[in-house]
């Protein structure tokens, strides 16, 4: 038995409260990305070549799309359950028949949605310093959902966690930034020295860049079957972690 | 049917035993208290039966649904209002309701009982207003309403006028008795005392985890042996009590004589008797019978003994 209603209501809810204050979710994100690419389209020469007949910008945009996307994906969820948390209003939610895993498909499906708007406002603003065609629009969308997905898990995961807002930041800044800031948004991991060349492969952020570059250019670092594996993978671990705490109860129910 | 069957519940936190294989049964339809001191386990028990908490062991239903078993079922049949004053700042009145009664699987179809909520509680006027720019006593009547958006057959109310003025108070029983008319059963816990004895029929007291009494308001009333009775002395008023009496006199403000007396054993006219032949001669008298005060004081004092 479910409770489709319930979770279709929730999944409305985390939609609605973020469009309540769009200018700080879906305006502000885009208007920061579109600054990284005004600044390191201006001290990057354009003409440079950074993978077969793909000039900078170009390599640039699918990359800034993918982490506008990890990163509000991740605030979404994360900002949105643990200040609930912190409210108490979590109850509302908690006291209803909605399930735990229909809570956590709500909560990240709304990440989604979040992640998806704010990459395709990045695209569409990206489109006036470059054009960037979306060569496989399905597989596009697959690695939006992939990455989106993910990070709205991690999201959750974070806001159970956490303690406090310090927390969230904490996790926020010191993994999620740093980890889609190397995943080869800004350049291509073969520009790197070998160790971290090597390195680059075990950050997960690098395969949803990678392959969603390879979704708008149709050229990427590696096989994209890679990718699409790795993302899934990634995808199922995260997912699997919220919904282990989610089921325990922990830091919701005691 | 029973609208709550708990069965050997207990939880225990650690070392701490919040609860301790309570049993209780409380019938459909009524109006029941749930009393005892803070850390009694009231919360405890509230929090499993909402699905809040976890039961270490035991069993919990509420109309024959398990909670842990048939949790849709059993949440779906109850509401719960809950201590903490919790609200949404996103949304308003209106959308808070909306939302929470999507929750439980009502779509449009609801609005017409949403819309009757608002204008009984009285919050029709403020129905577009978010939830940060309430009153304190307003945003408790949100939450009243948020837990009876499903018409929930079993109502849970913890502590729900702490902090609530006279007036509001007043409009809230009179809501809940409408809706204990109605078939609601209704569950209360409150630290106002002579509302549990105005509003309830049953009265269950907590103390420390245990079940210290569970039975109809007259019979725990009437468990209570003593009143006092309070005489308002003449100055002209002799002092010597009569031997029979001597024992029952407690202290009380000059010019005043009180004494306690068994409700059976010492019947107030013998007693007034006693007095006129002693030549106590008194211009008032008042008798206070024993109200729920007394009783709860002496049955969750009893164990503060015995530590």
């Amino acid at each position: 038995m479910t409770n489709f209603y319930g979770f279709y209501t929730l999944l409305l809810r985390e939609i609605w409260r973020f469009l309540k204050v769009a200018v700080q979710t879906i305006l502000t994100p885009v208007i920061t990305v579109l600054l990284y690419l005004l600044i390191f389209s201006s001290v990057i020469s354009s003409s440079r070549q950074m993978l077969p007949g793909v000039n900078y910008l170009t390599f640039l945009i699918p990359g800034l799309i993918v982490m506008a996307m990890l990163q509000n994906a991740f605030a979404n969820s994360s900002s949105s359950l643990f200040q609930s948390r912190l409210n108490g209003n979590v109850i509302f939610v908690l006291l209803a028949p909605i399930s735990d895993y229909e809570i956590y498909a709500a909560f990240v499906g709304a990440a989604v949605v979040r992640g998806i708007l704010v990459g395709t406002g990045v695209w569409l603003a990206a489109c006036g310093f470059a054009f960037v065609p979306i060569k496989h629009p399905f597989l596009a969308l697959v690695f939006a959902v992939l990455c989106t997905s993910s990070l709205g898990a991690l999201g959750l995961v974070s806001a159970i966690i956490a303690d406090k807002w310090d927390h969230i930041s904490a996790f926020q800044n010191f993994v999620i930034v740093p980890f889609s800031f190397l995943s080869g948004v800004f350049f291509s991991i073969k520009d790197l020295p070998p160790f971290w060349e090597q390195a680059s492969h075990f950050n997960p952020f690098f395969y949803f860049v990678d392959g969603f570059r390879y979704s708008c250019l149709g050229i990427s670092e590696i096989r994209v079957g890679m990718s699409l594996g790795v993302s899934f993978f990634f995808f199922l671990i995260s997912s699997f972690w919220a919904l282990w705490l989610l089921l325990r109860g922990y830091n919701l129910r005691s | 049917m029973n609208a709550i069957e708990i069965e050997d519940l207990s939880k225990s936190y650690g070392s701490l035993q919040a609860l301790d294989k309570i049993v209780l049964a409380i019938p459909e339809g009524s109006f029941f208290a749930l009393l005892g001191p803070n850390g009694a386990g009231k919360s405890t028990l509230i929090n499993i039966l909402a699905g809040l908490t976890r039961a270490t062991s035991g069993r919990a239903a509420i109309l024959g649904h398990d909670v842990r078993k048939e949790w849709r079922q059993a949440r779906a049949k109850l509401g719960v209002v809950p201590q903490e004053l919790a609200y949404d700042p996103f949304f308003t009145v209106r959308e808070m309701l909306t939302l929470q009664s999507g929750y439980f699987g009502f779509g449009k179809e609801n609005r017409a009982w949403l819309d009757e909520l608002l204008e009984t509680l009285g919050l029709a006027e403020k129905s577009d207003t978010t939830m940060n720019h309430l009153s304190g006593g307003m945003k408790r009547r949100v939450l009243i309403a948020q837990a009876l958006v499903h018409r929930p057959p079993v109502v849970i109310l913890d502590e729900p006028t702490a902090g609530v003025d006279v007036a509001l108070r007043a409009q809230l029983w009179a809501f809940m008795r409408d809706l204990n008319a109605k078939g609601h059963t209704i569950i209360l816990t409150t630290h106002y005392l002579e509302e549990a004895e105005n509003m309830c029929e049953t009265i269950a007291i907590l103390d420390r985890g245990q079940l210290v009494v569970n039975t109809a308001k007259k019979e725990l009333l009437s468990r209570h042996s003593w009143r006092q009775l309070r005489l308002q002395l003449l100055p002209a008023s002799g002092l010597d009590l009569p031997d029979s009496l001597v024992e029952k006199q407690v202290a009380a403000p000059a010019g005043e004589l009180l004494l306690r007396l068994h409700r059976e054993e010492d019947h107030i006219g013998e007693v007034l008797t006693a007095l006129a032949q002693a030549g106590i001669k008194f211009s008032d008298l008042k008798i206070h019978e024993p109200g729920l005060t007394e009783v709860y004081r002496e049955l969750t004092d009893k164990g503060k003994n015995h530590d």
